[in-house]
């Protein structure tokens, strides 16, 4: 069956439809990622968004449920160039097709989304639609589009209640604001219990339990729509628990502590992003996917400094906050997809648990 | 990190003569690595033997020698250059072992020269076998089991301990050389005794056969700070066990997912900063299809062909980074010069898919076997770029030019069921033909996965191109199926060959419903970021966003295609000088062409490049969108030539001579015709069609005769023929390879061959030099042995030539190149052979004249006089020097082919010696091409009975160097009567020890061989030969090359070898 793609300005890509053939409208993004497709549909931070995969074969290797980032997809829409006809893995459980059929996301498969990724780099991130329907005019459907916004969308992606991982070592609580599964997994691995609780906990109940660290997962939307979730982080920066923090955590510790955040023109989202470390001055490949930055001109150096920078455009990557055992990355450590060289970042996190325990 | 300021002046060393396993991406890494050196200030003194490269041009580096790649060369050389340090790893295994082998002499240190880019250590650790496994096992990468052996008797001990098959991999050799895997002990046996013969340290690895596992490779970057980055991945779709040279590869991997991607991209990572690479590496592994297994395979720390398709197929500049590495630069201080807005420390995003498809010579060796092992048999490759697979694979197949266009140019449809089953249990060059046949028979995917190992779903997307076949032989051609027919790149040829319509009908159909090429930008980033590098590639049913309104006049430049025998590397120098020449005029350039080891290819050669295949189709796609004002085919070969009529039809100018003049050329009667009125004499000669007709021409002229089809390529199927046996046998070779054009027999003259290359103007002429070959005609001019300036003719002769040439220019209106090959029987001249274009002297013959032939010719070309560009028309001066072009071959790699010498071309590469004497220059040729002698002072020799009389006078030569001969029993006869000591050793088909073991006992230097002419009835001297090379030992087919060698060992001091600055020429 056609589908289409309709841009809030105007371009209309048509093609095939995949997945659930219901009507949606999403901020449209573009993944440059060349595998990790079912990483990608299941990372909570793409709540919200339709993604376009700008690598054209997708599917080849099937779906293995046991990659999944969280319980289930999250984009709204998925936008591709060509799904595989058939998947081939020697764990491959199901294939891309019944996947996103089953959790009724609609999709568009068979448009030129190189030049799609074009529009969206000139013009920056925009609204879209995926529809099966044929519009005779867009007079009607793009003052729809442009009022269409992410809104709050870390509760629906946060977890309902607390969950513990058990282990015997340090005891982590991990503030889920759409946390992807390997940021537990990296941590359970070394050795931590890892508790996860949901968004919308206070700042008192996790401190109450006396954790030896905090991780603020990565998340989706606005980082300034979290205003509530911003009070209770603020509560624990100022606490002297060693706290860790990942993208839209990053982003919320400096909004808490008084630093302000920007939208980027298209946000970073893909597996190939140099990162420096400042204090090294190495240079490390990143998985990325963020929408917003943290404007690095609103830092006070009393509270928090530049840790990492992106190699390409300068924004900034990672916070060191001064005189706190807080250290906060925009990027993902936690991979899934993409490179693990950051994930040393956890050791290092461990380290400063260790340090602070012991001292 | 900056540039490392004690760094003022660098030896490159290239990698010589195109051999198979070391061929055109050596000259693309070291040019792009002079070049980068040189963007930094830096002094560069070039080595390289191989004249045909673009590395060796004075504007490349500073200082350029073209001189044999010995140690002692490269030692005498640092002691007259002085350079502060030596880059070794840009060319190929060859450099590297060069390098290696200086360090370990001590002569760096004592001469405080150091290795920039990758350390002693690092190489050391990475290319010894036994290093390689413990610092593997330090790290905890896994290797297959293995063990370096440096004897049978411990092979087989090992081989038995972890059972067979065992893959055997003989140390520091190139392109696999001597590997291969053994079943059983018998097989073992054999490879092995070769393997360990052909390793620089006699060493062996006998390890666990991982065949059938996915071989997938990384190219990973690092620098001196410790940034490490993946540039590119890339899944071999033929699993382990045929060598990565010789598989279709495809890039990015498409059966991997990102937990597979991942743990091989973080292992590779590990592996170079634990062998503290800095600079470019290239790392292999082995991929269990069903687990999380994997195996190391190889680490190669330095650049390499992987790496050079790795750089096309991403845009990524490998050599270039990695020489700024070698400076000192860190990844993040080196711009991306494609986005021109990001650092090289990032990993390229495709948002394409890749395919590279080897090109096999098995046209060239018909008697050679075809399979595929773990020894490398590709002379060159093809790339090609789509937004889908399927795509990529039928563009990449229609570039070989191997009259291939589909999965259909085989036919293997007469095979049963069963027969194809047991077919796809041989690995050869048509296996995915095969695989399509067996699709059309019915077999499922598990049957052919289960056979081949293939990954099913590179056998879906072969079943995709099969559905297609099917669906336009059996439905209407509706827009929509014409459409996907398109999208993945079925050519119009095809769908009208199925569809029972003419190309033009389908072509009508597609402009008229909007079915045409765009193209879509190489930019390393999927768009993600503006690139400036316009590098592009063709799609069906995209936008298009090439940009084409540049307001300057445009040419159309077209490449020489794949690498192969006949047509190599010289052609890609021809392109890449013409493409400059034209900027320097203010022209646009674009270039057309599809082989990734070029430096055509490079995105910054030209001023678009198109990755595109040469067909007419292709061409016209990019004609239709870019009009230009003109295209250049002279420069080519003739993949370019072949396109001129297409180029014609499609309304474009076509520079310099025209092609109605390239026909007459070619075409026998106008050939006639104009050779008549310029009063030229040639061989007398018919055109024929039938066998009957060659017969009756023949016995006209009178044995023996040349039969040869017209428009070949190095002589392919051209063979003298001394009786209507022969010619019956031609004949039907002939008419086996697709052949539209007529067969020619010509009188073979049996004199001496020159040779010239001359730029004309359309009145004046000028010729850089003449050039005489050695051997006799009757050799392939690319097989012989040529020799600049012509010593040994007279100057009437050499004013005939002049004059030849110059009635011959004019009459065919030649603007621009041509080359004409000469027969001289005393005094008389006789035309062979005319060719409107470049050739592959032209090279050779610009460097060592210093006159630049290519630039020239390309401003006649634009219309300027010769007169005016500060020539004095016609035979330039000779120099005070001499030159000789010596081929190289690579029979070794090749089992099966026959190497004796012919008409028809069958050399891979060539080498030059320059000397102030003929001797010196001569004995440098021969070092060059690997024949240094003497080593034990035996010899064999077994000639035919014409060559017995000269074979006396040599034999009588080497006896006085000191030489013991061996010889069979006529030669040995006619040796003896004119008192030359020979041991006579018994024939092939008599008892041991007869000639066979003489060979294989390993201390023989040299076979002389010469066959008898016509096709060989008797087997035995194939055998000798193929032994003779396969042991290592230098065999010469030719009596005239024999003479030449012991000239050239009788007069030179192999110690007092003097050295040539040709850029000071």
């Amino acid at each position: 069956m056609k589908a289409f793609l309709i841009l809030e300005d105007g371009h209309v890509f048509t093609g095939t439809s995949i997945g659930a053939q219901r009507e949606v409208i999403s901020e449209i993004v573009f993944n440059t990622s060349m595998t990790g497709y079912l990483e990608v549909l299941t990372d909570p931070s793409y709540a919200g968004q339709a993604v376009t995969m700008t690598y054209p074969l997708i599917g080849n290797y099937g779906i293995c449920y046991e990659d999944m980032e969280s319980e289930r997809p999250w984009p709204d829409g998925y936008i591709v160039r060509e799904l595989s006809r058939i998947p081939s893995n020697f764990r491959s459980q199901d294939t891309i097709q019944n996947f996103l059929e089953k959790y009724e996301i609609p999709g568009i498969a068979g448009i030129d989304t190189r030049a799609l990724t074009k529009i969206l780099r000139e013009s920056g991130t925009m609204n879209g639609m995926i529809t099966t329907k044929e519009y005779e005019s867009l007079d009607e459907v793009l003052p729809r589009l442009k009022a269409y916004t992410t809104g709050k969308v870390v509760e629906k992606v946060t977890c309902r209640e607390k969950k513990v991982l058990e282990n015997d070592g340090l005891k982590v609580a991990l503030l889920d604001l759409g946390a992807k599964r390997n940021i537990a997994r990296s941590l359970h691995e070394r050795g931590c219990q890892v508790t996860v609780y949901p968004a919308g906990t206070k700042a008192e109940e996790i401190i109450a339990a006396k954790p030896d660290g905090i991780m603020l997962s990565n998340g989706p939307g606005d980082p300034k729509e979290c205003t509530s979730i911003i009070e209770e982080i603020r509560k624990l920066y100022e606490t002297d628990i060693p706290i860790f923090a990942i993208c839209l955590g990053h982003q919320l510790m400096a909004l808490a502590t008084g630093a302000d955040t920007y939208k980027l023109k298209y946000g970073h989202r893909g597996g190939n992003h140099p990162v420096r470390d400042l204090e090294t001055g190495k240079v490390y490949i990143s998985s990325q996917n963020h929408g917003y930055a943290v404007d690095t001109k609103s830092l006070d150096p009393a509270v928090a400094v530049p840790a990492f920078e992106n190699v390409n455009d300068g924004t900034n990557e990672g916070l060191r906050y001064t005189g706190k055992n807080i250290f906060t990355v925009q990027f993902h450590p936690e991979a899934c997809p993409g490179p693990q060289d950051s994930s040393y970042l956890f050791d290092r996190f461990i380290h400063t648990m260790e340090v602070k325990k012991n001292a | 990190m900056p540039k490392n300021p004690s760094i003022k002046k660098v030896l490159v060393i290239g990698s010589g003569p195109i051999v198979i396993g070391q061929a055109a991406e050596f000259d693309y890494a070291g040019t792009q690595a002079c070049r980068s050196l040189k963007e930094e200030g830096i002094e560069v003194v070039l080595l390289n033997s191989n004249p045909a490269t673009i590395m060796t041009d004075k504007d490349i580096a500073d200082h350029v020698y073209i001189e044999p790649l010995t140690v002692e060369v490269v030692e005498r050389l640092i002691i007259e250059e002085k350079p502060d340090s030596v880059l070794p790893t840009l060319g190929g295994q060859a450099g590297l072992n060069l390098a290696m082998e200086l360090e370990e002499r001590g002569f760096l240190k004592e001469h405080n020269v150091r290795l920039i880019g990758t350390t002693s250590e690092t190489i050391k650790k990475a290319e010894d076998r036994l290093e390689f496994k413990s610092t593997m096992e330090k790290i905890g990468e896994p290797v297959a089991a293995s063990l370096v052996v440096e004897s049978l008797e411990d092979g087989i001990a090992f081989a038995n301990k972890i059972g067979y098959p065992v893959v055997l991999r003989p140390a520091y050799t190139l392109g696999g050389s001597g590997g291969g895997i053994a079943h059983n002990q018998e097989e073992l046996e054999e490879i092995l005794a070769n393997g360990l013969r052909l390793s620089r340290v006699g060493q062996v690895l006998v390890e666990r056969c991982i065949a059938g596992w996915k071989e997938i490779e990384y190219e990973v970057m690092r620098d001196s700070a410790g940034n490490c980055i993946t540039v590119c991945n890339m899944e071999n779709i033929d699993p382990v066990g045929v060598h990565t040279g010789d598989s279709i590869v495809v890039a990015p991997s498409q059966t991997l997912g990102d937990k597979e991607y991942q743990m091989l991209r973080t292992s590779a990572l590990n592996i170079i900063s634990e062998l503290n690479i800095t600079g470019g590496c290239n790392v292999q592994y082995a991929l269990h299809p069903e687990s999380f297994e994997y195996c190391v395979i190889e680490v190669n720390p330095r650049v390499s062909r992987s790496s050079a398709l790795a750089s096309k197929a991403t845009g990524y500049p490998i050599a270039k980074v990695a020489a700024k590495i070698a400076l000192g630069y860190t990844l993040d201080e080196i711009p991306n010069a494609i986005t021109g807005q990001t650092m090289a420390s990032f990993e390229p995003m495709l948002d394409y898919c890749v395919v590279k498809l080897p090109r096999l010579p098995f046209d060239k060796f018909i008697s050679a076997k075809r399979t595929l092992t773990t020894q490398m048999k590709a002379t060159g490759e093809v790339m090609a770029i789509c937004d889908n697979f399927e795509g990529a694979l039928m563009k990449a197949i229609r570039s070989l030019e191997q009259h291939v266009d589909s999965l259909m140019s085989y036919d293997f449809t007469a095979l049963s069921r069963e027969e194809i089953l047991k077919q796809l249990e041989v690995v050869d060059d048509r296996r995915i033909w095969l695989i399509a046949e067996a699709i059309r028979k019915g077999i499922s995917y598990e049957e052919i996965h289960a056979i081949t190992k293939i990954d099913l779903w590179f056998i879906d997307k072969i079943a995709i191109l099969v559905e297609m076949e099917q669906a336009l032989k059996t439905q209407e051609l509706t827009a929509e199926l014409l459409k996907e027919a398109k999208r993945v790149e079925f050519p119009d040829n095809v769908i009208a060959r199925l569809t029972g319509r003419t190309e033009e009908e389908i072509r009508d159909m597609r402009y008229a419903n909007g079915i045409t090429a765009a193209y879509k930008m190489v930019d390393t980033c999927a768009a993600e970021f503006a690139a400036s590098t316009p590098y592009y590639y063709s799609v069906f049913g995209s936008e298009n966003e090439a940009e084409t309104d540049s307001g300057r006049k445009k040419v159309l430049v077209l490449g020489s295609g794949p690498i192969r025998i006949g047509q190599g590397i010289e052609f890609d120098f021809c392109s890449v000088h013409c493409t400059w020449a034209f900027s320097k005029e203010g022209y646009e350039t674009i270039i057309i062409n599809n082989n990734p080891e070029t430096v055509s290819t490079d995105f910054d050669i030209a001023d678009k490049l198109y990755f595109e295949p040469l067909t007419p189709e292709d061409v016209e796609n990019v004609v239709r969108l870019e009009k230009p004002d003109g295209a250049v085919v002279q420069f080519g070969g003739q993949t370019a030539i072949k396109l001129t009529e297409a180029l014609m039809k499609m309304g474009v100018p076509i520079l310099g001579t025209s092609a109605e003049n390239v026909d007459a050329a070619e075409d026998r009667e106008l050939f006639d015709e104009i050779l008549e009125k310029c009063g030229i004499p040639r061989p007398k000669g018919h055109t024929v069609f039938t066998a009957e007709e060659a017969k009756k021409a023949a016995n006209e002229l009178g044995y023996p005769v040349l039969v040869r089809p017209s428009y070949v390529l190095g002589g392919q199927g051209m063979q003298i023929a001394i009786n209507d046996k022969d010619v019956e046998e031609f004949i039907g070779i002939i008419n086996r390879i697709a052949q539209e054009h007529p067969i020619l027999v010509d009188k073979y003259l049996q004199g001496k061959e020159i040779e010239v290359d001359a730029v004309c103007d359309g009145e004046d002429i000028l010729i850089p030099g003449i050039m005489e070959h050695i051997e006799r005609a009757g050799i392939h001019s690319g097989d012989s042995i040529s020799v600049y300036p012509a010593g040994s003719i007279s100057d009437k002769v050499k004013a005939t030539i002049e004059e030849y040439t110059r009635r011959l220019a004019r009459s065919l209106h030649v603007i621009g190149l041509i080359n004409i090959q000469f027969i001289a029987v005393g005094d008389e001249v006789y035309v062979i052979e005319v060719n409107p274009r470049s050739s592959r002297t032209v090279p050779y013959i610009s460097k060592v004249t210093g006159i630049p032939i290519v630039p020239l010719a390309t401003r006649v070309i634009l219309g300027h006089k010769i007169k005016d560009l500060g020539y004095q028309p016609g035979l330039q001066p000779e120099a005070d020097y001499y030159a000789v072009k010596m081929p190289v071959f690579s029979f070794e790699k090749i089992r099966g082919a026959d190497i004796s010498l012919g008409p028809e071309m069958k050399s891979t590469g060539e080498c030059l010696g320059i000397a102030k004497t003929f001797n010196e220059a001569l004995y440098k040729a021969f070092l060059g091409a690997g024949i240094r002698l003497p080593k034990h002072k035996n010899m064999i020799i077994t000639v035919r009975d014409e060559d017995k009389e000269e074979a006396v006078e040599i034999a009588k030569r080497f006896e006085a160097l000191g030489y013991r001969i061996y010889a069979t029993k006529g030669t040995a006869r006619a040796l003896l009567e004119a008192d030359v000591s020979v041991r006579l050793t018994r024939k092939l088909e008599q008892e041991s020890p007869n000639i066979l073991d003489l060979i294989l006992g390993h201390k023989i230097d040299l076979v002389i061989d010469t066959p008898s002419q016509g096709v060989e009835h008797s087997h035995d001297g194939f055998i000798i030969r193929r032994n003779a090379i396969e042991t290592g030992v230098n065999v010469l087919t030719a009596i005239d090359t024999a003479k030449a060698l012991v000239t050239s060992l009788e007069n030179t001091d192999a110690k007092a070898l003097t050295l040539i600055d040709i850029a000071k020429i």
